[in-house]
């Protein structure tokens, strides 16, 4: 991979609820050698709109990652995930469930759902800043898409 | 950093892969990762759906904790497995990743349509080939949760 041309902007939605969290995700993803745009929405009703596309969305860009918690207000992740697996284009997008619970049946129907794959969110900040980089890097360019 | 818990014992993986050569070098790369992990192989589509129901010669078949898919095999193509998998009830939650010559648009699309978990292409390279694998084993045996029976 070519090391001296900037490389393109990449979309990354953030829906997570948790101010603290939003800005270690938020650093750590700059940190990494891509150029990310990173959008923030607090709540899962805003995550589906951004993703369709409608209301004062109507000009969001469309991602090309999507990092969703669980347990949001206004409409929780699995929802969230549901509506958007279930749509014949949006599916295509890569949803990464960064979640901080251990509930086994929560990743279960997380799957079930379609999630293209489900993180715990380690305790500890350097770690959890570790696996946000990790993700990044995966499914930014290990992935096609 | 290992994050899962499976209670220590091995992350099952099912390798569909119809050429050896590839299929060695995977399961070489995988071997030398630092989760411990017991890798199946099948050479087709046909032999992987049997794995999973636990026929014939695949009587004693664990449930895989991650399949890694070819898309172009005889017998039975990597989309047709992939699609018989996320149809049904129980195998879908495993998660699949395709790993596959094929960089074509459509391939592409058509497995994320079919809600492959992720896709990559087969570096030719073989030094690119185990790094693709060290990532994957680097991703989804230690970062990613996956998913309990």
């Amino acid at each position: 991979m070519s090391t001296d041309r900037k490389p393109a902007v990449v979309e990354i939605l953030l829906v997570e609820d948790s101010p603290d969290d939003a800005d270690l995700m938020s650093d750590a993803l700059k940190e990494g050698c891509l150029n990310p745009h990173i959008t923030v929405v607090d709540n899962g009703e805003d995550a589906v709109h951004f993703l369709q596309q409608q209301g004062a969305y109507a000009t969001a860009p469309r991602p090309d990652l999507v990092l969703l918690d669980l347990f949001l207000p206004r409409k929780n992740g699995h929802e969230v995930l549901a509506e958007i697996k279930r749509d014949a284009l949006l599916r295509r997008i890569p949803i990464v469930i960064l979640t901080s619970t251990d509930n086994e049946e929560a990743i279960r129907a997380a799957y079930d759902l379609h999630a293209n794959c489900c993180v715990t969110k380690p305790a500890d900040q350097e770690q959890f800043a570790q696996a946000v980089k990790k993700i990044e890097s995966f499914w930014l360019r290990v992935t096609r898409r | 950093m290992s994050l899962i818990s499976n209670g220590g014992r091995p992350i099952e993986i099912l390798l569909v892969e119809d050429e050896a050569e590839a299929a060695e070098t995977t399961m070489e790369a995988l071997r030398d990762g630092r989760v411990r992990n017991r890798i199946h192989w099948v050479e087709d589509g046909e032999e992987a759906i049997a794995f999973l129901r636990r026929q014939n010669r695949h009587a004693a078949a664990p449930r895989p904790d991650l399949i890694l898919l070819d898309l172009n095999m005889p017998r039975m193509n990597g989309h047709e497995v992939l699609d018989i998998i996320k149809q049904h009830p129980d195998w879908r939650r495993i998660p699949v990743v395709i790993m596959t010559s094929s960089d074509n648009e459509k391939d592409i699309l058509m497995a994320y349509d079919r809600h492959a978990n992720c896709y990559i292409t087969k570096p030719l390279d073989i030094d690119k080939f185990i790094e693709a694998v060290r990532s994957i084993e680097d991703f989804w045996l230690s970062i990613v949760r996956l998913p309990a029976a």
